[in-house]
């Protein structure tokens, strides 16, 4: 493998990666501070992901006209169909805002994902904190069914393509973007927007965490949750809102997403499995942990994925990031930056 | 003779020196007690006995075996039965049940797919645990499930469950912790009563110098991780280090 | 009788009686009736009934007792059916020796997984065998699924299925014996259909088979839930510590359990294979561990009859909710005025037909939440008996003898 073929392969890991990065990263939050397992975490990502579906399609809601001066193969009047807002913002404006639809369903994800994770935690994980890690499994379980059902049932069982905006859609020279001109690869922009928009999320997440009381106090309360609860502070509150950030997090993720992969009700199970893997590679309870270990395996799943590796192990492209987490689980059974005594009996 | 020789044990965690050259030997049939004041390093040294931790430097003899890297299991086999500070029994399970499970332990030894006969056809260790529960005073709720019973009612389920097994050794970890003065007085003459029928061999960890005095033949006093002294009751309550160290400051 | 007391030898008879029955008590309504589409008395669900069953039995055995939830056990479920349909492929259609090689082959893999998976418990146990069910399952659909050794399809045939073709040795195949899976010589899918009135019953050789495997299944684990050893799994649940303090090792007993239910799982898998005979590696996926452990929980985790009770229920709501469309909602809400029929029809319709799925999870939620004890445990608390203090094995007289 030459350096550019090692590049290219690197970057294929850092878009898969982000994405597991930014599930795990929520799924470490509520760990760690909620103490619960939640395993509807991946349908939350998938539920942002239809929230980019559904703003396209509410964009593209068209008043049909009739045009007399056309002709259709038929010999009847030609029927056209306007988006309202090319009606109502003028054709330039309006095809912008609906090729910048995966962009600006963030705007909607957010108030949208708050919603449901606030409902979520007050109306059932709440009442889960102290029953058996089993119990919470268990529900959490039935409830990604419940959505992914849901979704299925509103948007098919099909993938819906939704395309990312048109200058963002192109390929990029990555050598000129790094400065380096002897590298000669060309990479899909929107991959690259996507890990830098990771990179931004987690960035502000970690800041929040930080340098904000808010974020204090939930750092000290995934170190000790006793301790916290004992010092009179509103504990549940908090929960409620790591919760509904964590759910956040994952639609985001989720919404970007729709672009590299279109989704299907199935896309929340997919993510899953992995992202808990991700989370036991990274240590549970360590944020820094669960971000690295999402990378790291985007990026060993991608290079298992080249030809290359595939001759010397076939079919290890399927199987390298759970043979990696059962190695990292026998060798250092906390994980990468895990720390003693989280979620242990 | 000497059951439990313990030698030159040291233990550090870090900067701090838990255990400093701890020498100890408990007589067959005694009862030793183990005081000192908190941090002195009592449940590091318990630790060792059974194979929590391994000490850094030093032996412990078992009935001339060494208990060093041992697991917890091996050293009950070995015949050593532990009491915990808050009463570790089996909650879900019945009386009679937990106390068939150590005697189980004892006859089928660590590991056994004891799969085709039937808990209540296994006449002999039925008799023996109904025979303990009898003796603890408890054969009456033997139906009943554990974790509904009081407190005092726990500890003296987790002793039956200890004398099922009739271990050479018997260590207590604070068994009166937590509780109340009518608790802790029922515990000290069911010690006292099973020390009469039974000649049990016990090493005590405990605080309460009640306790102690109640029952130890013999004390070691630890301080920061020593041994600083060690005699009868009676010579103890009058030697000035012991004083210093401990009593100084607790003394009634 | 049988060496169990007089209260499990009862229920034994009992789940013996109606499994026995079953042809005829799941099929209560006339043919021709409206209601016949609830009859459930079809050799290939009846099948289904009892084989997922043995899987649930099986399974409680792990979870029910010892408390590990595996959310991996379809791996050792599709590791059977691979292994007989094998058989078949090597030797003939027989059953006998797709069986045996199926509890022989989970029995191995549930060995390997559960030696590894359970250095760790907890959440940490649950999620590697998920990773170990996943990976299984991405081989069989992959890897192993190509051309391999000479083999062509490789061990598993990949998305196509493994199945039996005619270029295959079957070398003790003799040109009497069917030419489809069977026992001895008897087909299994062999059905005496008889007409008593407006009814039809169909008493199939296959379901009688699984049942009776079913049966010893279950009269095993209840001899395993009464001995020592399964006083023992009980303990590991309740406190390994003081297990551990009492002279116990308690991974040995852990791995057993694993084990034992692995070779259920396999059981029930070589079974599949045997009344159809092609393994696919979809068999394998998470959804299909998900579904056992919904049936365990469904009936009443740690309970002899829950996992039976469970896996019947939901094979038969599986089934019958499956195959309610439209028009046959439509059919039921006639009598209401239109709009409020239609408006009935079309809240009904996202829970049936293909949106099975969907009261699936809320089943498994509604059970989590309300009745975490499962439906024995509810029955119990429904006839007062869950008041009364649980009575113990060893409470027992020794009346039974």
């Amino acid at each position: 493998m030459d350096l550019d073929a090692i590049l290219l392969q690197v970057l294929n890991g850092l878009d898969k990666g982000s994405a597991y990065a930014l599930i795990a990263l929520g799924l470490t939050l509520i760990f760690g501070t909620l103490g619960v397992v939640n395993f509807a975490h991946g349908a939350l990502f998938m539920v942002g992901a239809f929230c980019a579906v559904s703003l396209q399609k509410l964009l593209t809601i068209s008043a049909i006209t009739i045009d007399e001066t056309k002709t259709d193969f038929l010999g009847n009047p030609l029927k056209v169909k306007t988006p309202y807002v090319e009606n109502w913002f003028g054709e330039a404006i309006g095809q912008g805002i609906i090729d910048w639809s995966v962009p600006l369903a963030i705007l909607l994800a957010i108030p949208v994902m708050l919603i449901i994770g606030i409902v979520m935690e007050r109306g059932l994980i709440k009442h889960f904190y102290k029953r058996p890690h089993a119990d919470q499994i268990l529900v959490t379980f039935g409830l990604a069914i419940v959505i992914g059902e849901i979704v299925k049932a509103s948007f098919g069982a099909t993938e819906i393509q939704v395309p990312a905006p048109e200058p963002l859609s192109r390929v990029t020279d990555v050598g000129a973007l790094l400065g380096m001109g002897d590298i000669n690869v060309t990479y899909p922009t929107w991959r690259l927007v996507y890990f830098a928009f990771a990179m931004l999320v987690i960035g502000v997440i970690f800041a929040f965490l930080r340098f904000t009381t808010f974020g204090m106090v939930v750092r000290a309360g995934m170190a000790d949750r006793e301790t916290v609860g004992l010092l009179g502070i509103d504990i549940d509150r908090r929960f409620t809102i790591m919760f509904a950030i964590a759910a956040v997090v994952a639609g985001l993720a989720g919404v970007m997403y729709v672009p590299i992969k279109p989704p299907s009700y199935e896309l929340g199970m997919q993510f899953l499995v992995i992202s808990f893997v991700v989370v036991v590679v990274g240590g549970m309870g360590s944020l820094p942990g669960a971000v690295s270990a999402g990378f790291l395996l985007g990026i060993l799943e991608s290079f298992a994925s080249t030809n290359w590796a595939k001759e010397i192990i076939p079919g290890i492209d399927q199987i390298i990031i759970y043979v990696v987490a059962i190695l990292i689980l026998l060798t250092r059974p906390r994980g990468l930056m895990g720390r003693k005594g989280v979620m242990e009996e | 003779m000497a059951i439990l020789q313990v030698r030159n044990v040291s233990k550090r965690f870090g900067g701090l020196q838990a255990l400093n050259d701890v020498n100890l030997s408990v007589e067959e049939g005694s009862v030793h007690a183990i005081i000192g004041p908190n941090g002195a390093g009592k449940s590091t040294l318990l630790n060792c006995f059974v194979g929590r931790l391994v000490p850094d430097t030093g032996t412990v003899m078992f009935d001339g075996k060494s208990l060093l890297g041992i697991k917890p299991h091996e050293i009950n086999q070995a015949g050593v039965s532990r009491v915990f500070q808050t009463p570790e029994i089996f909650g879900d399970l019945s009386l009679l049940e937990n106390v068939m499970i150590p005697s189980f332990a004892k006859r089928d030894g660590d590991f056994k797919v004891n799969w085709w006969p039937r808990v209540d056809t296994e006449r002999d260790v039925q008799q023996h645990a109904e025979d303990v529960l009898q003796e603890i005073g408890l054969y009456e709720k033997r139906f009943e499930i554990a974790a509904s019973m009081s407190r005092g009612d726990k500890r003296r389920l987790e002793m039956a469950m200890c004398l099922s097994q009739d271990p050479k050794l018997l260590l207590l970890d604070e068994p009166t912790a937590g509780m109340s003065r009518a608790d802790t007085n029922a515990t000290i003459d069911l010690l006292k009563r099973l020390g009469e029928t039974r000649g049990l061999t016990k090493v005590i960890i405990e605080h309460d110098m009640h306790v102690v005095f109640s029952l130890a033949d013999y004390i070691s006093v630890l301080a920061q991780g020593t041994v600083i002294a060690e005699n009868t009751p009676e010579l103890i309550k009058g030697d000035p280090r012991v004083k210093e160290a401990y009593l100084g400051t607790e003394a009634e | 009788m049988f060496g169990l007391s007089r209260k499990d030898t009862l229920l034994l008879i009992f789940v013996a009686i109606i499994t026995f029955a079953a042809p005829i008590l799941m099929n209560p309504f006339p043919t021709e009736s409206s209601l016949a589409q609830f009859n459930a008395g079809y050799p290939d669900l009846m099948q289904r009934f009892v084989i997922f069953g043995i899987f649930a039995i099986g399974f409680n055995i792990l979870f029910g007792l010892t408390g590990y939830l595996s959310f991996g056990h379809a791996a050792f479920l599709g590791a059977g059916s691979y292994a007989c349909v094998w058989m078949f492929k090597l030797l003939g259609y027989n059953i006998l020796p797709g069986i045996i090689l199926s509890v022989i082959v989970s029995a191995i893999f549930a060995l390997a997984i559960g030696y590894i998976s359970l250095r760790r418990s907890g959440i940490y146990f649950s999620i590697l065998t998920l990773a170990f069910a996943q990976m299984s399952f991405a081989l069989a659909y992959s890897v192993l699924g190509t051309d391999m050794f000479g083999l062509k399809g490789g061990l598993t045939n990949g998305e196509t299925g493994l199945q039996v073709y005619n270029s295959d040795p079957q070398i003790f195949h003799s040109d009497s014996a069917p030419d489809l899976p069977h026992l001895f010589g008897i087909p299994m899918r062999t059905t005496e259909v008889v007409q008593y009135g407006a009814w039809e019953f169909q008493f199939n050789v296959g379901f009688y088979f699984c049942a009776v495997v079913m049966l010893i299944a279950f009269y095993l684990s209840i001899r395993i839930f009464r001995s020592p050893f399964g006083l023992m799994l009980r303990a590991v649940k309740t406190n390994q510590n003081r297990l551990n303090y009492t002279g116990v090792n308690t991974k040995p007993y852990a791995l057993a359990a694993f084990v034992i239910s692995g070779m259920y799982a396999g059981l029930a898998g070589g079974l599949l294979s045997a009344m159809d005979p092609l393994a696919g590696a979809e068999r394998m996926q998470w959804t299909a561990s998900g579904e056992v452990v919904l049936m365990t929980i469904l009936g009443g985790a740690g309970t002899l009859i829950g996992p039976v009770l469970g896996a019947g229920l939901i094979k038969y709501f599986e089934n019958i909710f499956s195959k309610i469309n439209e028009g046959i909602l439509k059919g039921w809400f006639e009598f209401l005025p239109d709009t409020l029929g239609d408006a009935v029809v079309w809240v009904l319709y996202f829970f049936t037909g293909s949106g099975w799925h969907l009261t699936l999870g809320l089943m498994f939620m509604l059970v989590v939440i309300f009745l975490p004890g499962g439906l024995v445990e509810g029955a119990g608390r429904l006839f007062g008996i869950g008041r009364r203090k649980k009575k113990t094995p060893a409470s027992k007289t020794q009346a039974a003898e």
